[in-house]
């Protein structure tokens, strides 16, 4: 079944895999998480919020972001943020943005809906007198979400939140549709250039299950570690 | 802005000559449910299989299971896609590869969706179903065991039928990322929502008119099947239990 593999062509093609490939995944995966997390908290505090301003299109834009495949939205932004982008500035025309801009912005977009719902169990996870004993110190609402509520609900939700940043990590793989060169779409440049679609894609496989598997056995480690004895 | 808006796109002429473009997005959605409806069967069956030997006292059993979670679960979906339709036919007998080359157009495409989807949401089905097998009381299986049931007696006629109560609202989420995922079969060249768009785009230009109507089609499945899934639950809710399958898993897809 191995007689006819290539092995060679996957040492070769190392270097271009995780110097190109790989460290676009990895950034992108780093970025959209820190964008993600930051948006998806700014939207689980609006969905909270008791003004309906707030929460309707902050609860309008999550449901709408998780009922589209992540495929359509790529699409969307990659054709969508040239407009803003012009639109923003006062261009009167749609303005360059490279692959790289493009898929930042669509993941944080679109995981900061996902990111948002866990934010939203964990602030809700925090005992409702600690609000209150918040605002019994004179604390006004930034104030309390800073120093007393987010900080629990980021502890809580902490395993959550990084088992969601595994799924990201696997997620950057689908800018494959845009033709961009992340770690599958440098594996695939070359599958599709030497004929060895096999090999390269086994091992792409591999790679990505050694990376997803050795992170969610941490998070389950580190689940251990933290959590709180109540 | 000077984007020429053009609502009246969708009662032009496609260039394939099937039909108006509504028409090719109205496929493209048939396309989406009967993949993701298909998948959904293979899930259901092998992932209540998996998740249910996952809780049996056979050790070897459980770790097996397991493998086959984490296996399906570490792996991207785009990337078991390219698994099972370049990968798969290399790697089988050279009849039966070659027979899955050969398969008329769009069946090429829709069986190793169909697989692919399948398996890996299996895996996510075997995860709800041992969750759920877990969260009931230790005292049902002992009861059962005590009434002088077999072991599958036990799973057949008192775990398993209240597990899946339980499970029904994860069990939801799951199926709407079956209809989601599905977008991913695009990459083998399978013709479904999110691939029509695509080439409306393509051919019209008209690339805002074309993502909101798919947009639209995929909110509307959405509202119907939490619509439908809520009447469901609360037909075979469980009296004095409290779902407790809805705060099981909040990652994911």
């Amino acid at each position: 079944m191995f007689s006819g593999f290539d092995f060679d062509v996957i040492e070769r093609s190392l270097p271009y895999l995780f110097k190109e490939g790989m460290t676009f995944t990895l950034t992108l995966t780093a970025m959209a998480m820190t964008g993600g997390i930051i948006f998806g908290t700014l939207l689980a505090m609006m969905r909270l919020s008791s003004y309906r301003v707030l929460n309707i299109p902050a609860a309008t834009y999550v449901n709408l972001m998780r009922s589209v495949p992540l495929v359509l939205v790529i699409f969307w932004f990659y054709f969508l943020v040239p407009w803003i982008g012009g639109w923003a500035i006062g261009a009167g025309q749609p303005i360059q943005v490279g692959a790289f801009w493009s898929s930042v912005i669509t993941f944080t977009m679109f995981e900061a809906a996902y990111y948002a719902e866990i934010m939203r169990a964990g602030i809700q996870s925090v005992a409702r007198g600690q609000v209150s004993a918040g605002y019994a110190l004179g604390l006004n609402y930034w104030q309390s979400m800073r120093y007393v509520i987010l900080p629990q609900a980021f502890r809580n939700m902490l395993p959550v939140l990084l088992t969601q940043t595994i799924i990201l990590f696997q997620d950057t793989s689908l800018v494959y549709v845009l033709s961009i060169t992340d770690f599958l779409g440098a594996a695939a440049k070359i599958a599709q250039r030497d004929g060895r679609l096999v090999e390269m894609y086994l091992f792409v496989a591999l790679v990505y299950f050694i990376i997803s598997f050795t992170l969610s056995y941490l998070v389950k480690m580190l689940q251990h570690r933290i959590a709180i004895v109540r | 802005m000077n984007y020429n808006w053009n609502w009246g796109i969708f009662w032009q002429l496609a260039p394939d000559a099937s039909g108006t473009y509504f028409s090719t997005l109205v496929s493209g959605l048939w396309w989406t449910l009967g993949t993701a409806l298909a998948a959904w069967v293979i899930a259901l069956a092998l992932g209540s299989v998996v998740g249910t030997l996952r809780t049996t006292p056979f050790r070897w059993v459980v770790r097996l299971g397991n493998a086959y979670v984490e296996l399906f679960r570490n792996i991207p979906l785009l990337v078991q896609m390219f698994l099972w339709y370049f990968v798969l036919p290399e790697l089988l007998p050279k009849v039966l590869g070659d027979a899955m080359k050969q398969m008329a157009p769009p069946w090429a495409s829709y069986w190793p969706a169909v697989l692919c989807l399948g398996f890996y949401t299996s895996a996510r089905v075997a995860e709800q179903v041992r969750a759920g097998i877990q969260s009931l009381p230790r005292g049902q299986h002992m009861a059962g065991t005590a009434l002088g049931l077999t072991l599958p007696q036990t799973y057949r006629h008192v775990l398993l039928p209240q597990a899946f109560r339980i499970i029904l609202p994860p069990l939801t989420s799951e199926f709407m990322n079956i209809i989601k995922n599905s977008a991913v079969a695009l990459t083998i060249g399978l013709m479904e929502l999110t691939a029509r768009a695509r080439s409306m785009q393509e051919f019209s230009f008209q690339v805002f008119e074309a993502f909101t109507a798919a947009t639209l089609l995929y909110v509307m499945v959405t509202l119907v099947v939490v619509y439908g899934m809520r009447k469901l639950e609360r037909r075979v809710q469980v009296p004095g239990l409290i779902s407790a399958g809805s705060s099981m898993q909040i990652a994911g897809h």
